[in-house]
Parts: C-alpha cells; structure tokens; sequence
C-alpha cells in the first residue's frame, strides 16, 4: 500500500516526529502529509517542504503520488 | 531559438511573479494550480502564468532548474516561494502579501497575464 511506503518514508526521515498520511481521494495517488519534526525548527516553509519532498522523492519522481499535500510544523 | 531550460529561466527572472501550472488561469486542469492562483490573486499579485502541460519537457527542465518536484511553482522576483500548500499558507498569515509588498511595492497593479513558450522540435 502506497500509504504505508509513505508514512514509513518519512518516519525514516524524520525519526520520532509526529507523521500523518491521509489519501484524500481513496485512489492511492493523492496524498496529504504531515509531520510535525523538531528537524523544521528554525527553517522557512520552503525549506521544509524541501525536507518532504526529498524524503519521498522516490515515489513522486515514479508517479506513484500524484499529488501531493504537504503540511509541516516545528517543535521550537 | 533559446531552449526550453533558457527561457524558463528568463520568464523566472524577469516576471514579478511567475506561476508554473496545469492548464491556464482561465481554466486550470488542476486544484492545485487554481488554489496557487487564487492565492496570489487575493493577495494582488500582478500573475504571470505558464501553463507546463503543453510539453512534458517544461516539466523536466523547470524541476531540474527549482529542484521542485511538483506543479504548481509560485516565483517572487526570481525566487520559488513554494506550491500550493505554502501560497495558501502565506496568504492565511499575511505574509504572502507582505513579501509582495517588499518586493513590488504596495501600489502593484493586479494582473493576470498567460505566457507562451516557444517550443523547439524535440
């Protein structure tokens, strides 16, 4: 399930951080994350969502997401 | 002819705001370029749209030049502000206005304005 690649994804990339993956459409192809990490602390929203989509870099450059929605938030 | 990657570039540098999209302001083939769009202008933006769908190659070069990996891209001055998600979020927080009012001054014009890529044979 494409879900679950996701969640763990980004449980690897951001450890001990507070992930949720919800497939908005029920197809398995669009997605919204998010994470709350402590490794956003201090960045620009920019540069957070850069963080995501590097983590999943794999399944977006393979089609498997679609689309996705990114939502991310620091600890500080 | 310029290439494709050559005149991505030019459009990112010189318009004020350039937005990458699915389809044309008038009728965008996505929810997320329409969210972009209606972001920016909401906050008065003057949009310069480029629709990516033409041409997979716009795409590609456009990603490789913003190491972005997803459509919409929202461009101030030259620099990616982000996508869908962080437009939206930065016009909830006023800062989305804020940045255009630093980079364009708060007497901008609000326009909506297509741009057209000259493609070269592949």
């Amino acid at each position: 399930m494409a879900t679950a690649s996701i969640r763990a994804l980004l449980e690897q990339a951001f450890p001990g951080g507070e992930i949720g993956v919800d497939d908005r459409t029920g197809g398995g192809d669009h997605f919204q994350v998010t994470v709350v990490s402590s490794a956003f602390d201090g960045l620009s929203l920019i540069e957070q969502h850069k963080l995501v989509n590097a983590a999943l870099a794999a399944p977006l450059a393979d089609g498997t997401i679609h689309e996705l929605r990114i939502r991310t938030k620091g600890t500080a | 002819m310029t290439t494709i990657s050559e005149q991505i570039k030019h459009v990112i540098d010189t318009e004020p705001v350039a937005v990458f999209i699915k389809g044309t302001p008038d009728a965008p083939a996505c929810g997320n370029s329409l969210r972009a769009l209606q972001a920016l202008w909401q906050a008065g933006a003057p949009i310069a749209a480029i629709d990516i769908l033409p041409d997979p190659r716009i795409r590609q070069e456009l990603s490789a030049l913003s190491e972005w990996p997803t459509i919409p891209q929202v461009f101030v001055k030259g620099e990616l502000i982000g996508g869908a998600d962080i437009t939206e979020e930065m016009l909830a927080s006023g800062d989305l206005r804020a940045k255009l009012d630093e980079a364009l001054g708060a007497e901008r014009e609000q326009t909506v304005r297509t741009i057209e890529l000259a493609l070269p044979t592949p």
